[in-house]
């Protein structure tokens, strides 16, 4: 029988590095959305080992887990199922790539409205936003290091809005 | 312009759309007569001052009560749903 | 001329560039304007209605006359001013509006008609006939009055936008600037300091004062160093903040590579949108001149201009130079050349009671009331206090008529300036801006110390607002002398005498609009027009209020202001939508067959922000009309396969996902049963349809919602609005699933056996009824299939994780070709349902209810749903309303288009009698003829009739029969199979 052959939503496409900027996949093993029903909050947290609150990130067992919007969490790590919360597998619907370096955040100004300065986005923080016209996932991984997530579909365009990003903001060095 | 999303707070416009007056919470009960259901879904007052307005966060999927002036264009407060419902 | 010792440009580095073909050696450092005034070449443009010769005003972005076309090819940036153009090794500048040449510009002409070209000549003149306007007058005056011209290529988008955040913004880096932002950085706030400038300093680049004991630049440099080398401030030269917008943004355009060879590298600008916490005005002042006759000649400059291109540019405009104003810094400027040694023709001061201690011609007391020399200044006659006149020999004359603070930011918000009578000027009202803090000259303080102090302030100012603590800045030592002048706006005498020199609007255009009663500010600026080019009238607004004032016998402060609007500088649309061409004008959502459809030469087609393929051609077929035909017969006939992940899927749980599904739908799907799947219509509050799709149901709590692809975003906004803000009683959770799952449709007679070589588990019809569903695998991996069909043909939807959607395309077509089938695209998926008389968004476009589509039996009666209410009302059902109907030519070679008007026989075809409209339209290889489905008044009741189609637009008139929506195996046996 014939056998499927899984693809990453990147193929291809990456690493890019452009002056102080690298761009690379950085999707996880599984991608699990999380919503406690009413009053299950806190068993739900207790299941996962956490629950972050707006603009947090919180380790949990499975892994990472990211506030993506009221009462959600979205889980980067190990697949999972929980007891008391809405989940839905969400592995194939974003694509997450990492860009870093000294050069990453100028590079993200140049595409998100987002307030990124240490104080308002320190590393730990998450946002929901924008990333060019696409809604997006943005998490501060490290000091010069942000994940970005966009659904899968809109792949291409992230990588092309951030190329080009990356290519202005290493042409202002040449000048 | 920013408003402030109940769950992602201080955000510029660009992420919000607007969807009308927030009226639209107030939907009238299933036996409500059909004069209370036309003032519901087509009538809207258009002051020069105070109004509650309805907008959408869609990063997040919130959606939100933003308190404004329209004379001032001063945000007075933004309000969850839940909030606003109370 | 150059003036030896003079100037902060690199007379090391020497640059070379043209002017109108011409060589014009400069130094790094200069403007284009320095360096044609450092070459004696005074002429730099002509004026735009009366092609006046003309010369630089200025020295900065208040230029009006000194406009050029810079660059070639596309990148050509026309209307740049010369005074803000740094020089770069072969840069091209060319003068506008004039033919053939700017020596010699044949549309002079005009000059000699002016006497018939006063305000109002256009609206008087060409009034009549009507057509002739857009056909003749139009034309002819667009072509004469005119600026420069784009290449008329496409535009080649490498400019780029930005976002940045900052504690305070600091709008201008002159001594109150740069104090405001030492202060705010100081107290440990993140500090922006823009400046339109390539350098800091602002005014003290253009003066001769110290600081500290420290020349201004040196001054300023030293002070920047300190500042940059802090973590907290961004210091941003070359970059104009050009409006300012609610809750503290500011758009702001950045200069960043229009210095240097354009090339491919760095963006030639960044326009970018600052949101800061507090922002302080430090944008200095401008000078504004007076309205004396023949005060447009080359040779004629702001005085302040002349101090800056003395001392920042080491040029002097002349070597006779006379010096005109009504304050102290008339004074100042002959000061300032003499001590450069430059002659000093005249100074003149309208003030009778001043004094000097220059070794200079004095006049006090005295106005000038004509110049001569045609392409440059040859002289000035004075007219002296007891009424003689006096003709003075002069190459150029500085003229101050004053100090107006830029109060321009301060107004982008309907905030209007107030009139303060100390400096005859209009200073920034307060809190105009929430947020926006004037200082400085900005703020009408206009000596060195007292700005340095005022900046102080500001900052002291914005950090309290942001609940910050100040600390201490030492003040440092500069000149206070206090800024005299005695307002003086008109010198009355006879000749013209310009205000807006860009428009050629004279003083006599203004005294005429307040005769002919256009005394309102506003109107007299549009009759006049004003202000109305592309320098706003930074120049001469206030001169042209001040004399609109007098004529209407008015105070200035009672005539008002007209409204100062975004931006504050022009901003080429390319800046403004850097980045939103090409692939940056909106996202591409390819779905995970893209790659094989497009490689298989499907064009594709954009379906909202997805790309879908329209159909896939075979060799040998000549138009998408046979690929199409050949794909819905294999549908029909064998089986084919189609991508349809693009539609939205809603993932929604809960114990209340039942109910919550009952209240957004007519229809009831808290009985569905598990496993199995159900068609559900959605109604907008007023009771029209928003939307329809299947929904399954995967579990005792937990259903998956289908939506059309192109509602898909707008079902997800509406089922969270209901969910936070109607219902929030209900216990239910949503989730977009649209892009987890890559879906694919297998449908036609041959489907089940495409799926029994892929699917692990047995596809039986016993246990897969139409309408059912349930997970599956796919060669071991986890999926799901939905037996439903949009096709009328025995159908399915099988859908695996993405990551294996373009594996599974690939198989699944290698199967549907083995039984004789094949991949179809959009087209063919179209033909198939008008086939089975299925709706999409052509038929539910948002006028159409439950009632006009046939579905008023979905509408519950048991249970509450959104739109039940205005469903009801009795016009909402009345049978006379346009309902879908079947449309099919009586002469099968006649093709319907949509969009076409329906009329009973022998009506005529005029709107009034219009019976219904086409919104679908094919041609059914099945059927062998066209079909449309459309609607028609009484519809369902006039089936069999006969109508007569009309298509205005492409000339279509013809006979059709209403016919029953579903065309093809109406009682759907193939289907259920």
């Amino acid at each position: 029988m014939a056998k499927l052959i899984a693809r990453p939503a990147t193929d291809g496409l990456l690493p890019i590095e452009i002056g102080k900027a690298i761009l690379e996949d950085a999707q996880p093993q599984a991608i699990t959305w999380v919503a406690p029903f009413n009053r299950k909050k806190s068993a739900v947290s207790k299941t996962l080992g956490g629950f972050p609150g707006p603009g947090e990130v919180v380790e949990v067992k499975a892994g990472r887990a990211l506030s993506v919007g009221p009462g959600q969490a979205m889980i980067l790590g190990a697949p999972l199922d929980c007891e008391g919360a809405a989940v839905a597998d969400q592995s194939d619907a974003w694509t997450v790539v990492a860009l870093e370096g000294a050069a990453a955040r100028d590079v993200l100004a140049r595409v998100t409205p987002l307030d990124l300065r240490d104080a308002v986005f320190p590393e730990g923080g998450t946002a929901r936003t924008l990333v060019g016209h696409m809604t997006a996932s943005l998490t501060r991984v490290g000091p010069f290091r942000f994940e970005i997530m966009v659904f899968r579909s809109m792949t291409q365009t992230l990588i092309h809005e951030l190329e080009r990003a990356m290519k202005h903001v290493d042409a202002r060095t040449k000048l | 312009m920013r408003l402030t999303c109940p769950h992602c707070g201080d955000r510029d416009l660009r992420e919000f759309t607007y969807k009308g007056d927030a009226l639209a919470l107030l939907r009238p009960d299933e036996t409500a007569n059909p004069q209370e259901w036309v003032d519901y879904v087509h009538n809207r007052d258009n002051p020069a001052g105070t109004t509650s307005e309805l907008w959408y966060h869609g990063p997040c999927g919130s959606w939100l009560v933003a308190v404004r002036d329209t004379t001032t264009h001063v945000t007075h407060r933004t309000l969850s749903l839940a909030e606003a419902g109370k | 001329m150059r003036v030896a010792g003079r100037g902060l440009i690199d007379r090391d580095r020497p640059i070379r560039f043209s002017f109108d073909g011409k060589p014009i050696e400069a130094f790094d450092g200069d403007t284009v304007a320095s360096a044609l005034l450092a070459n004696d070449v005074a002429l730099m443009g002509r004026s735009f209605k009366y092609h006046r010769p003309r010369g630089v005003v200025t020295a900065g972005s208040d230029e009006p006359n000194a406009l050029i076309s810079v660059g070639p090819g596309i990148d050509i940036a026309p209307n740049t001013q010369a005074t803000m153009q740094e020089v770069y090794d072969g840069l091209i500048a060319r003068s506008q509006n004039r033919w053939p040449s700017l020596k010699f510009d044949a549309m002079a002409i005009n000059d000699l008609f002016s006497p018939f070209l006063a305000a109002g000549f256009y609206y008087k003149t060409f009034m009549w006939p009507r057509a002739f306007w857009e056909a003749l007058y139009e034309p002819i005056i667009r072509r004469a009055a005119g600026l420069g011209a784009l290449s008329g290529a496409p535009d080649p988008d490498r400019s780029e936008k930005a976002y940045a955040h900052c504690d305070v913004l600091v709008v201008g880096a002159g001594p109150s600037g740069l104090m405001a932002a030492e202060a705010a950085a100081e107290a440990g706030a993140d500090v922006i300091l823009a400046t339109e400038e390539n350098r800091v300093g602002g005014r003290l680049l253009s003066e001769r004062e110290t600081i500290d004991g420290e020349s201004g630049d040196v001054w300023a440099d030293a002070r920047v160093a300190r500042l940059a080398a802090r973590g907290n401030v961004r210091v941003m030269t070359r970059t104009t903040v050009t409006g300012a917008y609610d809750n503290g943004t500011y758009g702001a355009l950045e200069r960043v590579a229009l210095h240097v060879t354009p090339g491919e590298g760095p963006p030639p600008t960044c326009f970018w949108r600052i949101t800061a916490g507090r922002a302080i005005l430090a944008a200095g002042a401008l000078e504004r001149s007076i309205a004396f006759p023949m005060n447009d000649r080359p040779g004629i400059m702001s005085a302040a201009a002349i101090r800056t291109y003395l001392h920042r540019y080491g040029v002097s405009p002349g070597q006779r130079i006379a010096v005109f104003g009504n304050n102290d810094d008339a004074h100042r400027t002959a000061a300032d050349l003499t001590e450069a040694g430059i002659k000093v023709a005249a100074l003149i001061d309208t003030r009778e009671d001043a004094t000097t201690s220059g070794d200079w011609p004095f006049y006090p007391g005295a106005d000038v009331i004509e110049t001569q020399g045609r392409l440059r200044l040859e002289g000035i006659t004075i007219r002296k206090p007891g009424g003689g006149t006096l003709r003075i020999g002069a190459d150029a004359l500085a003229v101050s008529g004053g100090w107006n603070p830029a109060v321009h930011l301060t107004c982008h918000m309907n905030g209007r300036p107030v009139w303060n009578e100390d400096i005859a000027a209009f200073v920034p009202r307060e809190n105009a801006v929430p947020g926006l803090i004037p200082c400085g000259a900005a703020n009408g303080v206009f000596s060195s110390r007292a700005c340095l102090e005022d900046g102080i302030r500001a900052a002291s100012d914005a950090l309290t607002a942001l609940g910050r603590k100040s600390s201490f800045v030492a003040l440092p030592e500069a000149d206070d002398t206090p800024y005299r002048l005695s307002p003086k706006w008109v010198v009355e005498a006879p000749g013209r005498s310009w205000l807006d020199l860009q428009n050629d609007v004279t003083t006599k255009d203004v005294t005429l609009a307040a005769k002919e009663n256009f005394r309102s500010v506003e109107h007299m600026k549009r009759y006049t027009t004003q202000g109305m080019a592309t320098d706003q009238g930074k120049g001469s607004n206030v001169t042209a209020l001040a004399l609109l004032a007098d004529a209407t016998g008015r105070t200035i402060a009672d005539t008002g202001t007209t409204t100062f609007r975004p931006p504050y500088t022009p901003v080429a649309i390319s800046s403004m939508g850097a980045g939103h061409s090409g692939k940056g004008f909106a996202p591409e959502r390819f779905t995970t067959s893209h790659a094989a459809s497009v490689k298989a030469g499907a064009p594709m087609i954009e379906a909202g922000l997805w790309y879908r393929p329209s159909y896939f051609p075979e060799p040998g077929e000549a138009t998408w009309r046979e690929a199409c035909d050949r794909e819905v017969r294999m549908v029909r006939e064998r089986v084919g396969v189609a991508d349809v992940s693009t539609l939205g899927k809603i993932d929604i749980q809960g114990p209340d996902a039942g109910a919550f599904l009952d209240f957004v739908y007519t229809n009831t799907f808290s009985t569905l049963k598990e496993g199995r799947v159900r068609y559900g219509l959605m109604l907008r509050e007023d009771g029209h349809v928003m939307d329809d799709g299947t929904t399954a149901r995967l579990g005792a709590n937990h259903y998956l919602m289908t939506t059309t692809t192109a509602a898909a975003g707008p079902v997800m906004a509406h089922l969270e609005f209901v969910a936070q803000g109607l219902r929030p009683d209900l216990n239910v959770r949503l989730v977009s699933a649209t892009e987890q799952w890559a879906q694919f449709a297998v449908a036609g007679p041959k489907a089940q056996a495409v799926l029994d070589t892929l699917v692990d588990e047995d596809v039986t019809d016993a246990d897969w009824p139409f309408m059912s569903c349930r997970d599956v695998h796919v060669s071991g991996v986890p999926g799901r299939l939905f037996r439903i069909s949009f096709s009328g043909e025995r159908g399915y939807e099988l859908a695996v994780p993405a990551r294996y959607g373009a594996s599974l395309w690939r198989l699944l077509l290698a199967q549907a070709e083995s039984f004789g089938g094949g991949a179809y695209g959009m087209e063919a998926l179209n033909v198939l349902r008008i086939e089975k008389g299925f709706i999409t968004h052509a038929e539910i476009h948002g006028r159409t209810t439950a009632f006009d589509i046939g579905m008023q039996g979905m509408m519950s009666r048991k249970k509450e749903f959104i739109g039940k209410a205005l469903a009801a009302r009795q016009g909402l059902l009345d049978p006379s309303r346009e309902r879908l109907v079947g449309l099919r030519p009586k002469d099968p070679q006649n093709e319907m288009t949509a969009g076409g008007f329906l009329f009973e026989r022998g009506a005529a075809p005029t709107r009034a009698n219009a019976q219904g409209y086409t919104t679908s339209v094919c041609y059914s290889p099945t059927l062998e003829t066209p079909l449309a489905l459309g609607f028609v008044k009484s519809g369902p009741d006039r089936l069999g009739e006969d109508m007569r189609f009309v298509d205005h637009l492409r000339g279509l008139d013809f006979a059709v029969e209403l016919t029953h929506p579903v065309a093809f195996d109406e009682e759907g046996g193939r289907m259920r199979g």
